[in-house]
């Protein structure tokens, strides 16, 4: 029978059938995070029982440290005491914690792929949505919530039911100045923010084989964005590749005893998928968003839309209410608004290939007046190698601030916040309400666009600088 | 975890698509680990204004629907972030049963860890109920045993319900209580795994003894 690579890594991993669609997962890598970790690692101990098997966990915390340069711990002290529970319980439970300042410290779905720990036909969760991320690489990666996070811990499984399969394929060659995330903002615009609800979603297609991992892992890490849980790519060698001598990664004969198997990860030919699109890539413009979902997002040369045209009630509410928050007016053009703030980081654009491509852009120009931009590293590792390569004194030279690694304004949850009604170009994955902050007004593009935004004080189209 | 059997209550209606677990509840107030202030921050920036006075025009702060046990939602209701601090937000408000076209996954999933029932009915049948609950002041039931929900209007309308799903929130079940069950076949599957498989497990083990 013909099978997805979704379904091939899927039924690899079931222990047992539990009746009705229910199987019983095992789970290769657990990954935890400031936030998400405490509660789950709390709830173990509550409950008497013990981490079965700690070697295959690892931690670290993200989401609520301080960015700031010459951050300690303690810098933002909301955070500090999910980090110290963190550390302590991890190591009572005997697992890998990377603590702020070491080379495996950063934002998670960053760290896993850098460390290795991701790896092709793997299960990965993490008690985070973008743990999604993690598919770029060909892993069965997926969120979870903190009780499963807690069962994950005590019985190194899950109980899940199989979603449903869907395959977007992206065709061609895209344009200059359109990137990765460009894409996966037109594909999400294109098709809905639940247009993936319960389903899987593989990425397939010329555009995809012809991308970087870094790419992959941008696409993949918006997949929830569409509503998904999961989404991945089959491995290739572009894989193979990016994860030869990664710390965690198998090395030598373990190293190739483990691409021969994985290099039957691929979706057969007469697989069957629920639903099936495809993409026209090289028809992509650099994409935007103007409202308040990941589906809000229109060519930078688009005008606006005009909630009066929508097509159902609800879509013309939910476009108004859009509207009325972000401060914008229908049928006018995006390009040209003006910007307060740029945020360049995010599991979905922080890698060192975003800030390479940031850096080159930003090189030689100045940040606007008015406009406060700051770069933060996705992780330890990526500002280690950003700053060995001089990208920091570009940024800063430019006039970015430049960060220490973690979430930071993406989700808002160390303190870090855009003002009230400030407009912010973005390069994180959500533009929800209050999202970045009470009142912040977020706008989701590419670190190119971005820099763009942040010379010109205006949101710009690439193309044009 | 609180089983469901039957809810009978006010049902709000709050239609807007794509209410996210960013809007339900903001990730700071999660970083005090104390749940006992939850119900302050549920769905704070629609119930509240800037300064933190109350928006009275918001659904659930009317007169009414204030302490509404069911939640009737516009469709993708909790997408976007895993946080299950959503679902403990939404019960800590009193609700009990969210009605919505469609659900994000993970907070799908959450809300039967926690006893919420989340029902997916065609997204017509949420407006027209909607247009009850606005017009009229007789309560909804929804009812797991029989899956149904029954309208103001007395109207029964029946939902799929995944069956382990709802025997699980009936009786109130454990899923880790349940998993521990297969602990024999969770060991046989890893030590057969470790050598199908060795790359997943030899460079982490060797990690761990080494550093």
């Amino acid at each position: 029978m013909p099978h997805t690579v979704f379904e091939k890594i899927w039924n690899r991993h079931v222990i047992c059938d539990l009746g009705d669609g229910w199987a019983l997962l095992h789970i290769d890598r657990h990954l935890l995070h400031d936030l998400s970790g405490p509660p789950a690692l709390v709830d173990v101990a509550r409950r008497g029982l013990t981490v079965r098997n700690p070697e295959l966990v690892f931690a670290t915390p993200d989401h609520a440290v301080s960015t700031m340069p010459g951050r300690t711990g303690g810098t933002f002290p909301l955070g500090a005491r999910l980090r110290v529970v963190l550390k302590e319980q991890a190591h009572a439970a005997g697992i890998r914690f990377f603590d702020l300042g070491e080379e495996g410290q950063g934002i998670v779905h960053v760290m896993g792929p850098e460390l290795g720990l991701a790896l092709p036909g793997l299960t990965l969760i993490c008690g985070d949505s973008h743990t999604c991320t993690n598919g770029g690489l060909g892993a069965l990666a997926f969120g979870v919530g903190s009780s499963e996070s807690t069962h994950a811990l005590v019985t190194q499984t899950l109980r899940q039911r199989k979603p449903g399969q869907m395959r977007i394929r992206f065709e061609g060659t895209p344009a200059q100045g359109v990137t990765p995330k460009d894409l996966i903002l037109h594909a999400i615009s294109h098709l809905g923010a639940a247009a993936a609800a319960g389903h899987a979603i593989e990425y397939a297609g010329s555009t995809i084989r012809a991308m970087k991992s870094e790419g992959r892992l941008t696409i993949c890490n918006l997949s929830v964005e569409m509503g998904a849980k999961y989404g991945l790519i089959a491995p290739d060698d572009t894989t193979f590749s990016f994860l030869a001598d990664r710390r965690f990664a198998p090395q030598g004969a373990l190293f190739d005893a483990a691409v021969a198997d994985w290099r039957t990860l691929i979706t057969d030919e007469d697989a069957v998928f629920d639903r099936d699109e495809m993409i026209d890539a090289s028809a992509v413009a650099p994409t935007i968003t103007w409202g308040t979902s990941p589906e809000h997002a229109i060519p930078i040369d688009g005008l606006i839309p005009d909630p009066a045209t929508a097509s159902t009630a609800a879509v013309r509410q939910a476009q108004q209410a859009a509207l009325d928050y972000m401060g914008l007016e229908p049928g006018k053009p995006l390009a040209g608004t003006g910007v307060d703030w740029v945020f360049i980081g995010s599991c979905a654009n922080a890698r060192l290939s975003d800030l390479r491509e940031a850096a080159q852009l930003a090189r030689g120009r100045r940040v606007a007046q008015g406009v406060t931009a700051w770069v933060v590293p996705g992780s330890e590792a990526v500002k280690r190698q950003a700053e060995a390569e001089g990208l920091n004194r570009v940024f800063r030279e430019a006039g970015f601030a430049w960060h220490e690694s973690g979430c930071s304004m993406c989700v808002a949850a160390n303190g870090e916040r855009i003002p009230p009604g400030a407009r912010v170009v973005s390069t994180s994955n959500r533009n929800f309400v209050g999202r970045q902050g009470p009142g912040a007004r977020t706008h989701l593009a590419s670190p190119a666009m971005a820099v763009a935004a942040a010379v010109t004080g205006r949101i710009t189209d690439v193309r044009r600088i | 975890m609180q089983p469901f059997t039957l809810v009978t209550g006010q049902a709000a209606p709050l239609m807007l698509a794509n209410i996210d677990t960013d809007v339900i509840i903001r990730i700071e107030r999660l970083s005090d680990p104390s749940p006992a202030h939850l119900h302050l921050y549920a769905l704070e920036a629609l119930r509240h204004f800037p300064d933190g006075s109350e928006n009275p025009d918001f659904i659930l702060n009317q007169p009414r629907f204030r302490g509404a046990p069911i939640l009737l939602a516009g469709a993708n209701f909790g997408c976007g972030s895993s946080r299950e601090g959503a679902v403990w937000a939404l019960m800590a408000l009193g609700i009990r049963s969210v009605l919505a076209a469609s659900f994000g996954d993970i907070f799908y999933s959450n809300c039967f860890q926690n006893g919420l029932l989340p029902v997916v009915l065609p997204e017509s049948t949420v407006q027209a109920l909607a247009g009850q609950t606005s017009t009229g002041e007789s309560p909804m039931t929804i009812d797991l045993v029989r899956q149904l929900v029954i309208s103001p209007a007395g109207e029964e309308l029946s939902f799929e319900i995944d069956k382990q799903r709802r025997e699980a929130l009936l009786e109130g079940l454990d899923d880790i209580d349940r998993t521990l069950k297969h602990v024999s076949s969770i060991t046989a599957w890893q030590a057969a795994d470790r050598l199908a498989r060795p790359w997943v497990w030899q460079p982490v083990t060797t990690h761990q003894a080494n550093e």
